[in-house]
C-alpha cells in the first residue's frame, strides 16, 4: 500500500497528524472541561484556555524536589515523545501516514505505556508518600487496563487477519456489517472502559480533583512545576486525543483520508476532529452523571472490561 | 578419545568438523582443568585463574555453537573412556547450539562478574572447584545424545548447582533450608526423567537419541504419553513451572550472585530444551492433549509467577518469581508450537515455537542483567529487602542504570529486545486465531488473556523494584553510605545490558538463528516463515515491526522534546523540598514501601494470592484507649508450598514415624519378620 502514496504526501500527513494531536489534544480537555461546566450549570473557561496554561506554564521556572535525579526530569519529555511517535505513526487523519505499514496495533499499546511507566517512575523519584501513592494506584490499574486494551485490539484483529491498523480500516471500510458484530461491540465497550481507565477521567479518577485520598494521576505529577508541568499537561492531553482518535479509526472509519491529496486530507481533518470532538463531549456528559468508584471497585471495573474483550475474541473466532 | 565426522567425502567440510569437535572436546577439558585448579590453587590465585578458564572455555563453547548454527553441520563427538560399556556421546545441532550459545554468553559474563564478587562462600575450595563445572555441564548438556549421556549430565548439573546454592551456608541458615527444597525438588524430577527415558530406550530397542527418533513413531500411544507426561515433570521442576517451581523463590535468592544469574538465565532453559528436544525432536510431536497440558501449565506458570513477583519484596525473590513467569511464556509458545503441529498448520508451529526460542535468547539477556546487577546491589549495601533499599540510582549510577535497563527489558518496552519478543509471541498465536478447530479456539485466546495480563503486571513489578529499590530516598543506613562496585561487575553486568539495546534495535541479529534453530526440530521442510530485511514479520501476516525505525522515531522525538524544554528555560532548575501536606523535613518513613506498593494488587487477587495479616496492639495498662505498641506483620506464602508441599512433606515424616515403630532394636521382632517374610515369599510363590 505504501507505493502508491507519493513520500512528500506521506511527510506532510505525519507533520499533520503531529500538529493536530498537539494542539487538538488541549483543545478537547478544553472542551470536555466546557461540556461539563454547561451541563453542571456553569460558564466555564474559554475551550481555548488549555492552550493559554500551557503557554503560561512554560515560561515559569522548573523546580525538582531534592531527593530527585534524573528520571523526574526526564519522565515528561518521555511521556511527550512516545506520544509523539504514536501521532506520526498512526493512522489518525490519512490511512497511510510515515511508517504505516509498521502501525502495529501492539507497537502503540506499549509506545503508551513507555510513558505510563516514566511519569510512575518519576513519582516514586520525588520520594514522597504522595508519589508512591499515585504510581501503586496508577500502576494496579494499567497492569489491568493495559491487557484489556491488548486483547480488545485482538479481537478486531482476528477478522482483518492482521494487526497493522491501516489494513484493519480498509477491511472494515469495505465490510462495514463487521462493525456490528458482537464481537465489535464487546471490543467497543471494553475500549471505552480502558479509555476511561488509562486517562484518569470518572469515575475511575478524578482530573480535577486534589483530595489527597482520591488522588491518582494527579498525585503522580504534583511535584512538577514549569515547563515540566506543561509538558505533562500536553502528554496528557495528546494521550486522550490519540486513544479517541484510535477509537475512531476502529469502530466509526468513515472519512478518514483513503487516498492521497489535499481534498481528501482536509476531509480526513474535519471528520476525525469532528469524530474525535463528539466523542470526548460524551464523555464528559457521562462524566457529569457519574460519582468517582471506590478506589478498590476501580480494579473490578478494569477486570471487567478484560473479560469483555476475551469473550470478544473468543466470539470472533466463533463467528469467524 | 575419537572425534568422527559423519561423512568424510567433503573434505574441506570434513576438516572443519575436525576442527569443531576437536574445540568441543577443548571446551570440556579446559572446563575440567578450571575446575581442577580450583580445587587445588591457593586462595589467592584461585578466584582469577578459575574465571579466566572458565571464561577459555565458554568462549570455545560459543564458537562452537556459533559455528554450528551458521553452517548447520552438526559437531559429533563419541568416546568410550568415559561412561564404561555405553560410551559418552554428544552430538550438537542448530538446536541444541541456541542453548549452548546462551549458556556461554551468560557464563561468560557472570564469570567476569566473579572477579569482582566479593561472596565468602563463592571463594571457598569447594566452591571453586564446582562453578567451572557447573558451567561446563550447562554447555554439554544440550550436545548429549544418547539417554546415559544425557542423565549422566543432568545430574552432573543438578549437583553441581546444588553446591552452589549451599555455597552460603555458614553465614546463612535459611540457606540450607532453600538447599534442601532444591535438592527434593530436582532429585525428583531426575526420577521422572529416568523412568521416563529409561522406559523410552527399552520400547525403542536403542539409547541413542537418533535411533529413538527414528523408532518413536512405531511406539505404543500409551509409551509415548507416559514418557512425555513423566518428560514434562522432570524438566518442569528443572525449569521452574507452577507447581513445581517451590524450589525457585527460595533457591535463586540464597545463591551467591552469579550463580543465581547462571541458574535463572540459563539453567532454566534447559528445562525447555528438554520438552522440546523430548516432545519434538525424540517424539516427533503428539496428539493435542500434550500441548494443550503444556501450555496451560505454562499459562499457569505464567500468571501466578507474575503475580508472585508482583508482590514480593525481596529483590532476588522477585526476580526468581519473574523466571517462572518467563519460562511459562517461553512454554506457553511451545504448547501452541504443538497445537499447531498437531492440529495441522505446520508453518505457524514453526513460528510459535520460533517465537518462544526468542524469548529464551531474551530472556536469558535481560534476566542475566537483572540478576548480575542485583547483586551488585546486594554486595554494595548487604540487603535484599526492597523495603529497606532506596535513593540508590544516585549512590551507584552505573550499576542502577545497568538494573533499570534490564528493568525496562522485562517489562516489554520497546525499543528494548523484550518488547520484540513478546511482540513475536503475541503475533505467533493470533494468527493461529481464525480456525476452526475447537482445542485452538479456546486455547489461544486464553493464552493471549494470559500474555497479555503478564505483560501488565511485569509492567508493575519492574516499575517497583526500579522505583522503590533504586529511586527515592534511601530508608536503610547501609544503603545511604553504599558506594560503586568494583568495574569488572559493571562489565558483567553491563554486556547484557547492551545487549538488551542491541537485540531490541535490530532483532535481526539472532533471529534467523533461532529460526533455524526451531526448524531442526519442526517443520524442517518449509520455508522460513521471517520476513527479512530491517523489518521483523512472519510471512502471511500484514503487519510487521521495524524496531530500528521505532528506536529512530523515539530518539529523534526526545531530543526534540527536550530541546523545545531547554529552548523555553529561562532560569535554572531549581531544586525545592518535597511538598508533604506542610509537614516539613519529610524523612524516609514517609515514602510508600514496596509492600505498600504491591498492596493494592495483593487485595484485588486476595483469592489466589491469600496474604495473611497479623496486627498486634497493646494498650496502656491505665486506659484502654491508650496505645503502647503496635506491630503490623504481613506475609505471602506460596499457595503450593502451603497447601501442597508442606502438607505432603508433614504425610511422608508421619509416615515415616509409622514405619520407625516397627523396628525396636529387638531382635525377636525381627527374627519374627523374617519368619513372616519367609512364610509370605513361599505362600506367594507356591
Amino acid at each position: 500500500m505504501t507505493a502508491q502514496w507519493p513520500a512528500v504526501s506521506v511527510v506532510a500527513i505525519s507533520l499533520l497528524q503531529v500538529m493536530t494531536v498537539a494542539l487538538g489534544g488541549p483543545l478537547l480537555v478544553g472542551l470536555m472541561r466546557k461540556v461539563r461546566c454547561r451541563l453542571e450549570g456553569r460558564v466555564g473557561p474559554p475551550i481555548h484556555q488549555p492552550l493559554l496554561d500551557l503557554r503560561k506554564l512554560a515560561r515559569r521556572e522548573r523546580t525538582r524536589p531534592d531527593q530527585a535525579g534524573w528520571v523526574f526530569s526526564a519522565a515528561p519529555v518521555v511521556l511527550v515523545a512516545t506520544t509523539l511517535v504514536v501521532a506520526v505513526t498512526a493512522p489518525l487523519l490519512a490511512t497511510d501516514p510515515a511508517f504505516a505499514n509498521s502501525t502495529d496495533l501492539f507497537a502503540v499499546v506499549y509506545l503508551l505505556l513507555v510513558g505510563s511507566v516514566a511519569i510512575a517512575l518519576a513519582a516514586l523519584d520525588t520520594g514522597t508518600s504522595f508519589g508512591g501513592m499515585g504510581a501503586s494506584r496508577a500502576m494496579t490499574i494499567g497492569a489491568l487496563s493495559e491487557p484489556a486494551l491488548l486483547v480488545a485490539l485482538l479481537a478486531l484483529s482476528v477478522p482483518a487477519h492482521s494487526s497493522n491498523v491501516p489494513i484493519i480500516i480498509a477491511r472494515s471500510l469495505a465490510h462495514p456489517a463487521w462493525l456490528a458484530t458482537p464481537q465489535r461491540l464487546l471490543a467497543l465497550v471494553a475500549f471505552l472502559i480502558v479509555i476511561v481507565a488509562e486517562s484518569g477521567r470518572l469515575p475511575v479518577d478524578n482530573p480535577s480533583t486534589h483530595l489527597e485520598l482520591t488522588m491518582i494521576h494527579e498525585a503522580m505529577v504534583l511535584e512538577y512545576a514549569g515547563a515540566d508541568l506543561a509538558l505533562v499537561k500536553l502528554g496528557e492531553g495528546m494521550r486522550l486525543a490519540v486513544l479517541l482518535g484510535l477509537f475512531a479509526d476502529l469502530f466509526i472509519p468513515w472519512g478518514i483520508a483513503t487516498a492521497p491529496g489535499a481534498g481528501h486530507l482536509a476531509l480526513g481533518l474535519v471528520a476525525t476532529g469532528a469524530k474525535v470532538a463528539v466523542l470526548g463531549a460524551a464523555l464528559a456528559a457521562f462524566e457529569v452523571s457519574v460519582a468517582k468508584l471506590r478506589l478498590f471497585r476501580v480494579p473490578e471495573l478494569v477486570a471487567g472490561a478484560f473479560v469483555l474483550a476475551v469473550l470478544a475474541v473468543i466470539s470472533a473466532l466463533v463467528v469467524a | 578419545m575419537s572425534a568422527r565426522p559423519r561423512n568424510d567425502h567433503h573434505c574441506a567440510a570434513g576438516s572443519r568438523r575436525h576442527v569443531t569437535s576437536l574445540l568441543l572436546i577443548a571446551t570440556a577439558l579446559v572446563g575440567l582443568a578450571a575446575s581442577a585448579v580450583g580445587a587445588l590453587v591457593t586462595q589467592r590465585l584461585r578466584i582469577q585463574l578459575v574465571s579466566v578458564l572458565t571464561i577459555a572455555a565458554c568462549s570455545g563453547g560459543l564458537a562452537v555453537a556459533i559455528e554450528v548454527l551458521r553452517s548447520g553441520r552438526s559437531v559429533v563427538v563419541h568416546t568410550h573412556l568415559l561412561l564404561p560399556l555405553v560410551g559418552f556421546s554428544l552430538d550438537l545441532d542448530r538446536f541444541g547450539a541456541l542453548f549452548v550459545a546462551v549458556s556461554a554468553g551468560v557464563a561468560i559474563c557472570a564469570m567476569v562478574f566473579r572477579l569482582g564478587y566479593h561472596g565468602h562462600g563463592l571463594s571457598s575450595r569447594t566452591a571453586s572447584c564446582v562453578l567451572p563445572l557447573f558451567v561446563t555441564t550447562l554447555l554439554l548438556v544440550p550436545a548429549a545424545s544418547s539417554v546415559t549421556t544425557f542423565l549422566f549430565l543432568w545430574e552432573l548439573m543438578a549437583i553441581a548447582s546444588l553446591l552452589l546454592v549451599l555455597a552460603d551456608h555458614r553465614h546463612r541458615s535459611e540457606v540450607a533450608v532453600a538447599a534442601v527444597w532444591y535438592a527434593v525438588m530436582t532429585q525428583a524430577g531426575a526420577a521422572a526423567l529416568l523412568v521416563g527415558l529409561v522406559l523410552l530406550s527399552t520400547h525403542a530397542g536403542s539409547q541413542s537419541f537418533s535411533a529413538i527418533a527414528d523408532h518413536s513413531a512405531h511406539l505404543p500411544a500409551w509409551v509415548r504419553s507416559t514418557v512425555f507426561v513423566l518428560a514434562v515433570i522432570g524438566f518442569g521442576s528443572k525449569a521452574g513451572m507452577v507447581p513445581l517451581h517451590v524450589w525457585l523463590p527460595r533457591a535463586h535468592p540464597e545463591a551467591p550472585g552469579p550463580v543465581s544469574a547462571l541458574m535463572s538465565a540459563a539453567m532454566v532453559n534447559l528445562g525447555v530444551y528438554g520438552i522440546v528436544r523430548l516432545g519434538d525432536g525424540l517424539l516427533g510431536g503428539g496428539p493435542t492433549w500434550w500441548w494443550l497440558m503444556v501450555m496451560a501449565l505454562g499459562a499457569l506458570s505464567a500468571l501466578y509467577g507474575s503475580l508472585h513477583s508482583a508482590t514480593s519484596t525481596d529483590l532476588k525473590r522477585l526476580l526468581a518469581y519473574s523466571t517462572t513467569d518467563n519460562v511459562g511464556l517461553m512454554l506457553l509458545g511451545v504448547g501452541a508450537s504443538g497445537l499447531f503441529a498437531s492440529t495441522g498448520h505446520p508453518a505457524l508451529a514453526l513460528a510459535a515455537l520460533a517465537a518462544a526460542l526468542l524469548h529464551m535468547v531474551f530472556h536469558a539477556v535481560f534476566k542475566g542483567s537483572l540478576f548480575l546487577s542485583a547483586g551488585s546491589l546486594q554486595q554494595a549495601t548487604g540487603i535484599r529487602d526492597l523495603d529497606r533499599l532506596g535513593g540508590l540510582l544516585g549512590r551507584m549510577p552505573v550499576t542502577g542504570t545497568l538494573f533499570m535497563v534490564g528493568a525496562l527489558t522485562i517489562a516489554a518496552l520497546p525499543p528494548l529486545c523484550g518488547f520484540v519478543s513478546e511482540w513475536l509471541l503475541l503475533q505467533a498465536m493470533l494468527h493461529g486465531l481464525p480456525s476452526l478447530d475447537p482445542s485452538l479456539a479456546i486455547a489461544l485466546p486464553l493464552g493471549v488473556g494470559v500474555l497479555a495480563l503478564t505483560g501488565g503486571l511485569t509492567a508493575l513489578t519492574f516499575v517497583k523494584a526500579v522505583g522503590i529499590g533504586l529511586l527515592g530516598r534511601a530508608r536503610s543506613e547501609p544503603v545511604a553510605l553504599a558506594g560503586e562496585v568494583p568495574r569488572s561487575m559493571w562489565i558483567g553486568a553491563g554486556i547484557p545490558a547492551a545487549l538488551c539495546l542491541v537485540f531490541g534495535v535490530a532483532p535481526l541479529l539472532v533471529i534467523p538463528a533461532v529460526v533455524e534453530a526451531a526448524r531442526t526440530v519442526t517443520a524442517s521442510r518449509l520455508p522460513n516463515p521471517f520476513v527479512g530485511g530491517w523489518q521483523v514479520g512472519l510471512s502471511g501476516i500484514h503487519g510487521v515491526l521495524a524496531p530500528g525505525l521505532l528506536a529512530a522515531a523515539l530518539t529523534v522525538a526526545v531530543t526534540l522534546v527536550a530541546g523545545i524544554r531547554r529552548a523555553l528555560q529561562r532560569s535554572a532548575l531549581r531544586s525545592t523540598e518535597a511538598w508533604g501536606c506542610g509537614r516539613e523535613l519529610q524523612t524516609a518513613r514517609m515514602e510508600y514501601t514496596a509492600t505498600s506498593f504491591g498492596e493494592p494488587l495483593s487485595r484485588v487477587f486476595e483469592d489466589v494470592l491469600s496474604p495473611s495479616h497479623d496486627l498486634d496492639i497493646s494498650h496502656v495498662a491505665e486506659s484502654r484507649y491508650y496505645v503502647e505498641a503496635a506491630t503490623f506483620h504481613t506475609s505471602l506464602e506460596d499457595a503450593f508450598e502451603r497447601h501442597g508441599f508442606r502438607p505432603a512433606a508433614a504425610a511422608l515424616a508421619w509416615w515415616g514415624g509409622l514405619a520407625r515403630r516397627v523396628p525396636n532394636g529387638s531382635v525377636h521382632r525381627y527374627l519374627a519378620f523374617g519368619l513372616i517374610a519367609l512364610v509370605v515369599v513361599l505362600v506367594v510363590l507356591g
